[in-house]
């Protein structure tokens, strides 16, 4: 589904990602393990295509397409959906004119119909439903005034929705409690299909617990440097990063 | 909503093309161009005015011969030849029209084209839910159609055009007309007393709710010609009324002048809501042609506990000189101005309003969103006066800018005169540059990089949008997100 091939990504004229790949298939869950700065978030973002993420050498294809050629929400047509490690509020825009509007871009992507105002309002109640999201939540705001916790809710109604082929997460479990990680979780495992896939991309094995990879990456210094199963995970978090690499 | 939705799609459809700028084609009855004293009387002679009103337009315009051109805007034009201007430009075909089977069937489709389908719109009007919307169509000089005026009538509301009201209620009309805005007001003002052709005149009377929203159609068609717009609105006690302009005109390389009047005036009790959607031919890209808006509106708040409230959603216009303003005379009054100044590639904007609190527990709100793009020059301007017997006054002022592009200009230029202990003035203000993280974010989510500019902008102006009535919110969203095509990257 997605192979990454020799990437390097330079930010204003700095290597992040120092030649790295990497191949998922439909079915899988990935996990990316590392500390900070080790060129985990930029990965992501090099995936959806946010400017300004240079990419000096390699390849990215998803599903046989050049993702590299594709602009950023043509990306999110194709299938991919990034959930952003610190989601962005948009003041006077609801959250749920955002979602319509994000969903009907999509398909019209896809040359399908947009979705009716009910059909459209049938669909976020259930996933708000499934993800304990209070309903009030979605007239107000698109994340303004949202708790940590919320705010990876949110991402997770928004995935829900669109309903993504490849879904890469960015640190999606950090600063949640238990509650709202169980919560997390369980939207990630919803979107767990034998047709789609996942890349988490975490520095905590905690969200592990509850999210069981298929592979585990280990990534130092914008390389990664061993892979394995979720067993590697456990050894992360006993050993630390020095130690396993 | 689905507004923001909608304004994408019509920011596919439309790619950049200034929507209205087609030129209708009609035999136009036209005064010699320039302006002088017989110009002034070829005009009310043309409209066969009374007496008084030809002495009070030559006296405006003696007096405007002795006025000079306001510089202290923000706004930068060619020096405008006053000589090289049609001043009267009214379809031949255009003899003042009993009902809409007589107008110029040339005349109806160019509305249509706008979507302000005249004769439709009373059917439309039948069909149950439908709100009703009144209709005047002012067509450069004159004004061709007013719909729904029998309706209206029985409610004892009176909506014409100003032309045919100094005839109908020359009394009323003499009353008001130059009452918020004297002759000598300003340069513009002026001039316009002396050679103002239409607009809509309207009054409420006591105690009644009028029973639909009335708007106005300005077009601008015929080249090289000037629109003096006058509009006169008044609400008699208790009364209440809503009302909408909207504003365009074909795509030329020359520019072309929009100089108006509006006076508004609400005694005990009452309330007026004027909207504004204007969205003159703002130019091309690199900023030839497009409509010199210079603009005096004033409302008095005559009656205790009368309201005003402004709101505008500027999006067209090469020159924009405009202020809204209240006074407040009545007691307890309140004033309101809320305001969306759009301006793209060569566009230039010096709007804001007045807020002049002469009476005690005047009240008065301004909420103003700025959005430059392209290499545009936005300005807010705005007054807040209160007088030494206005006790405990309050006003509430917000402006905030939004930079979409590092070439453009946001300014701010509040004046606050306070002579009572007692007031209470609030200011606040910001200036932004459009964040990456937030287009980003509405580009992973799905969203063109034009369509989530205007989905944040939208976001922007929500606290302004608000005030729009409900029929042409979703039309002013849309025209945000044209206004601002071209405008990223």
């Amino acid at each position: 589904m997605l192979t990454v091939k020799d990437l390097r990504v330079s930010v204003a004229d700095t290597e992040i990602i120092k030649g790295m790949s990497l191949q998922i298939k439909p079915g899988e869950v990935h996990a990316i393990m590392g500390l900070n700065g080790a060129g985990k978030s930029t990965l992501a973002n090099t995936i959806a295509g946010r400017d300004d993420y240079e990419v000096t050498a390699g390849t990215i294809e998803f599903e046989g397409k050049d993702l590299l050629e594709l602009d950023p929400h043509e990306r999110v047509g194709e299938g991919i959906f990034l959930g952003f490690q610190y989601p962005v509020e948009i003041p006077g825009v609801s959250n749920l004119n955002f979602m319509r509007t994000a969903l009907n871009s999509v398909r019209r992507y896809r040359g399908e119909e947009d979705m009716s105002a009910a059909e459209f309002m049938k669909l976020v109640r259930a996933k708000a439903a499934d993800l304990q999201m209070d309903p009030e939540m979605l007239k107000r705001f698109v994340n303004v005034g949202f708790s940590g916790g919320e705010k990876k809710r949110n991402e997770m109604v928004q995935m829900a929705i669109l309903d993504p082929k490849l879904a890469v997460l960015d640190e999606t479990d950090s600063g949640l409690d238990i509650d709202a990680l169980k919560v997390v979780a369980n939207g990630i495992n919803a979107q767990r299909r034998d047709d789609t896939a996942v890349l988490l991309i975490t520095h905590y094995q905690r969200l592990l617990d509850y999210v069981q990879p298929d592979v585990v990456h280990v990534m130092i210094d914008g390389k990664i440097v061993k892979t394995g199963g979720k067993e590697l995970a456990i050894e992360l978090e006993e050993k630390g990063y020095a130690d396993v690499a | 909503m689905a507004g923001t939705q909608e304004t994408q799609q019509q920011v596919a459809e439309i790619t950049g093309e200034y929507k209205y700028g087609f030129v209708t084609d009609v035999d136009m009855d036209m005064a010699p161009k320039g302006l002088s004293e017989d110009i002034v009387r070829f005009i009310s002679a043309k409209k066969g005015e009374p007496e008084w009103l030809l002495d009070w337009r030559l006296k405006a315009y003696r007096a405007w011969l002795k006025m000079e051109e306001p510089d202290w805007a923000k706004v930068d034009y060619p020096k405008i030849d006053y000589d090289d201007i049609y001043y009267y430009a009214a379809p031949k075909s255009q003899n003042k029209p009993k009902s809409l089977d007589e107008v110029d069937p040339e005349l109806l489709r160019t509305y249509e084209k706008l979507g302000i389908p005249l004769a439709e719109q009373e059917v439309l009007a039948g069909v149950e839910g439908a709100r009703k919307i009144a209709v005047d169509a002012v067509f450069d000089s004159v004004s061709v159609a007013t719909t729904f005026r029998e309706e209206l009538k029985k409610a004892g509301v009176i909506f014409m055009s100003i032309s045919e009201a100094v005839h109908e209620y020359p009394e009323l009309v003499q009353k008001y007309m130059g009452t918020v805005v004297p002759q000598r007001d300003n340069y513009f003002a002026a001039l316009n007393c002396a050679v103002f052709t239409d607009g809509t005149f309207v009054y409420i009377p006591k105690g009644v709710r009028c029973p639909m929203e009335l708007s106005t159609y300005f077009r601008i068609n015929t080249e090289n010609t000037g629109q003096f717009e006058r509009t006169l609105i008044v609400a008699d006690e208790g009364a209440y009324v809503s009302y909408l302009e909207g504003c365009t005109a074909p795509m030329r390389d020359e520019n072309q002048l929009h100089a108006a009047v509006v006076e508004l005036i609400a005694l005990d009790d009452s309330e007026i809501k004027y909207s504004t959607v204007q969205n003159w031919y703002p130019g091309d890209k690199d900023g030839k042609g497009g409509i010199y808006n210079f603009v005096t509106k004033r409302a008095l708040c005559k009656g205790k506990n009368s309201k005003v409230s402004w709101t505008q959603v500027e999006t067209g216009s090469a020159v924009t000189w405009k202020y809204p303003s209240c006074v407040l005379a009545g007691e307890g009054s309140v004033g309101e101005f809320y305001s969306v100044a759009v301006t793209n590639n060569l566009q230039q904007a010096d709007t804001g309003t007045k807020m002049i609190h002469m009476a005690p527990n005047t009240r008065s709100t301004i909420i103003s969103k700025g959005i430059s793009a392209g290499r545009s020059q936005n300005s807010y301007r705005g007054l807040v006066k209160v007088l030494s017997g206005a006790e405990n006054v309050r006003n509430y002022t917000q402006c905030d800018s939004l930079l979409v592009s590092s070439d453009s200009g946001a300014h701010t230029v509040p004046y606050i005169e306070v002579k009572n202990p007692t007031a209470q003035i609030e200011h606040e203000a910001t200036t932004s540059k459009i964040s990456e993280d937030q287009l980003f974010y509405c580009r992973a989510r799905g969203l063109g990089e034009e369509e989530a500019v205007a989905m944040i902008v939208n976001g922007f102006c929500k606290e302004v949008m608000q005030h729009l009535p409900m029929e042409f919110a979703v039309e002013a969203q849309k025209l945000l997100g044209i206004s601002l095509e071209g405008s990223v990257g």
